[in-house]
């Protein structure tokens, strides 16, 4: 029956799969809403996106060390500074790239891939000579350890729960900031209408430097709870950019709602499909399949503008 | 004559610049060049190919392909699929446990040879795959994405999930494919030993002519009204849909004439390097192309070979000596060609290259004196001063 399953335990296998799915839709949502931002407010598509989030990812390493180092007393509590901490530091490096490098090219959207998959390649190899090829991951504190049974069967890792929480709160975060702050409300406008935004005397271009940093900022935090499920290498950053494309695409540009719901379908189905064939081709059917939707449904989910 | 001149060579500058290309790779570097080297440039050359389809398709037409990896895949891996199958004859792998197909298939425990590789048993029918496949594939996507308007910037990602799709689907599917190690062991053409020196050199001509042919009907493309056409889309493309022509096939012939440049170049990869595999196919290679058009210069054909040529070259010598600059080199050279140089070498030419070809003025004054000659006096003192 259903490959030797029986129903019980092919329920159990579905809730793990599925909280697995939760782990890599976490990621995906929080990588993708920085992108979404920054492509919905500037046209703009940064290929050094997973990049920004390996920075992240080893500003945790880095505070990890540290505090194991010098401060053991403090490592229960480190890891949510070295959240804020990531966000920071992923922020800062972006406000510098779109200050070096992304604000000349507004006018050439496609000349941005370019310089971006640059910029990605010197950050990957400097990733490289600082920390090594060689994958790290940092000592969790022991809270973020172990696992919550809720049956015999069911094991729902406890920094899978957390990373979700963690992305909830960064999820509406976001909400608030862009639909309830006035600074929202610049960007919004800047996003609808640039020049008459200009006139009525929003500064465009600081808005366009802190949006971006802020989508970078964000992948920052996607690099912090990416180090909680898996651990970093240079290349990390890559793995995972080209389906953070594909959500923020399928989800429809500018559109925060649909970034949530395909960010969730993606890793759903890639998940579940991973645990009935073997994870390559899971990825193939899931990708094939957003390609299939996209072609005949280019706007992708939430979306009513024709792409261009 | 002056069609030949005009439409196939673009005029004096794309004359002199296609002569001293062929004679660059057809004279130059085989006579400098021991046999290795001439590989190594001669797989380069193959390079060259999507570079020039990419001057045509985003220089020229505005559409950003990070997918040229894919028809470069697709054209070395049918390629490589016949090539298999002739080294994988009966008496060859007698000793598998299911002789007579290709050794990663035993491996794996594949008993039949699969449907889809039993008509590459024919150089005929790989051939015409080479050149159909890949340009239908072209077709389907293009045909799909051109025609609801998809463009710019989603055009470039989906291309880029299709390369790595396939990527993952060659990796993944090991026993059909040959997985991450690809399709290795390539001996024989039709029972011609293609390891040896002269099939090399044969190998090298028969690429370089196959590519001086391309960037020849490329151009004819380029200066006939379709090249035209195919600037007003990238500059305004609703003007000319307004115009009353049908944008999305211009795009789809454009994209599927690239796709059909870039599969010969993979089959010459495969023929010159004697193997083909998933690198070669993906987003690093793809994204890798554009840059070779873009440093070369993306409005120019010529200058792509070049771009190609130069990057490959330093490539080579960087990574065995600062494997670890190389990638710094290499990222510097992408944002620097997209900011400051944004018509690559060509660009650069054109506006500085007046220094160089001053110096050499004296060769053209000797010509130009002897047809001035009958000419009044005023002008004969003039090229004498």
């Amino acid at each position: 029956m259903l490959g030797g399953y029986t129903y019980g335990e092919l329920g159990s296998i579905l809730a793990m799969q599925g909280f697995a799915g939760f782990s890599l839709f976490s990621v995906l949502l929080l990588m993708a809403l920085g992108l979404a931002i920054i492509f919905g407010q500037m046209g703009v598509i940064n290929m050094a996106h997973g990049e920004f989030m390996a920075a992240g990812a080893y500003t945790t390493y880095l505070i990890s060390t540290i505090t194991e180092q010098y401060f053991p007393a403090f490592m229960p509590y480190y890891f949510i500074f070295a959240i804020v901490i990531a966000f920071f530091v992923a922020g800062a490096l972006g406000y510098l790239a779109e200050y070096a490098l992304i604000r000349h090219l507004y006018k050439r959207p496609l000349d941005t891939l370019l310089a971006t998959w640059g910029l990605s390649l010197i950050m990957q190899q400097s990733y490289r000579s600082i920390f090594g090829a060689r994958e790290v991951s940092p000592t969790l504190p022991d809270w973020l350890m172990g696992s919550y049974q809720p049956t015999e069967s069911i094991h729902i890792p406890i920094n899978g729960m957390f990373v979700l929480a963690l992305t909830a709160f960064v999820t509406f975060a976001v909400f608030y900031l862009m639909y309830k702050s006035r600074w929202g409300l610049r960007v919004r406008a800047t996003t609808q209408n640039r020049i008459m935004s200009g006139a009525v005397g929003i500064n465009t271009k600081k808005v366009d430097r802190y949006t971006f940093a802020l989508g970078c900022g964000i992948a920052g935090i996607a690099g912090a709870a990416f180090t909680t499920i898996a651990s970093t290498g240079p290349t990390t950053g890559t793995l995972y950019i080209v389906d953070t494309f594909m959500v923020v695409v399928f989800g429809g540009a500018a559109s925060l709602l649909g970034t949530i719901a395909s960010a969730f379908s993606i890793a759903q189905a890639q998940s579940i499909l991973e645990f009935f064939i073997s994870g390559s081709m899971a990825k193939v059917y899931t990708l094939f399949a957003l390609v299939l939707i996209l072609m005949f449904k280019p706007e992708g989910l939430f979306a009513s503008k024709v792409r261009r | 004559m002056s069609f030949i001149y005009n439409k196939l060579m673009g005029g004096k500058q794309g004359f002199v610049g296609f002569i001293l290309l062929a004679l660059l790779v057809l004279v130059i570097f085989p006579l400098c060049l021991d046999l290795f080297r001439l590989n190594l440039v001669g797989k380069y050359l193959t390079y060259a190919f999507p570079a020039v389809s990419l001057v045509l398709l985003w220089g020229y037409g505005g559409i950003l392909s990070l997918g040229q990896g894919i028809f470069f895949g697709l054209g070395g891996y049918g390629m490589a699929m016949f090539l298999k199958l002739e080294a994988s004859s009966a008496a060859n792998t007698a000793i598998q446990s299911t002789p007579g197909i290709p050794d990663f298939m035993d491996w794996n425990q594949i008993t039949q040879l699969p449907w889809f590789w039993e008509p590459f048993n024919s150089f005929a029918f790989t051939i015409v795959a080479i050149l159909v496949l890949p340009a239908a594939f072209a077709y389907v996507i293009g045909a799909a994405m051109f025609k609801r308007r998809v463009g710019g910037v989603y055009f470039a990602i989906i291309t880029q999930v299709i390369a790595v799709i396939l990527t993952v689907l060659i990796v993944g599917q090991q026993g059909f494919t040959g997985g991450i190690n690809g399709i290795t062991d390539l001996r024989t053409l039709n029972g011609w030993d293609m390891t040896s020196d002269s099939a090399k050199y044969l190998f090298y001509f028969i690429n370089c002519a196959l590519l001086l042919t391309v960037i020849v009907i490329s151009r004819f493309i380029l200066t006939s009204k379709f090249g035209s056409l195919l600037l007003a889309i990238r500059d305004k493309e609703d003007r000319v849909r307004f115009s009353g022509y049908d944008v999305s096939n211009f795009k789809i012939f454009i994209f599927c004439f690239a796709a059909l440049i870039s599969a010969i170049g993979g089959a010459m990869f495969t023929l010159q390097v004697g193997f083909m595999s998933p690198s070669f196919v993906g987003i690093v290679p793809s994204i890798e192309m554009v840059i070779f058009a873009a440093v070369g210069g993306r409005m120019s054909l010529i200058g792509a070979v070049y771009g190609t040529l130069l990057i490959n070259f330093g490539k080579t010598a960087f990574s065995e000596s600062f494997p670890e600059l190389w990638l710094f080199l290499m990222g510097g050279l992408f944002i620097s060609v997209v900011m400051f140089f944004p018509n690559g070498l060509a660009g650069l030419w054109q506006d500085y290259g007046h220094h160089i070809t001053d110096r050499f003025k004296f060769i053209t004054r000797l010509f130009k004196r002897k047809e001035s000659l009958p000419l009044d006096d005023s002008t004969k003192s003039e090229t004498a001063s």
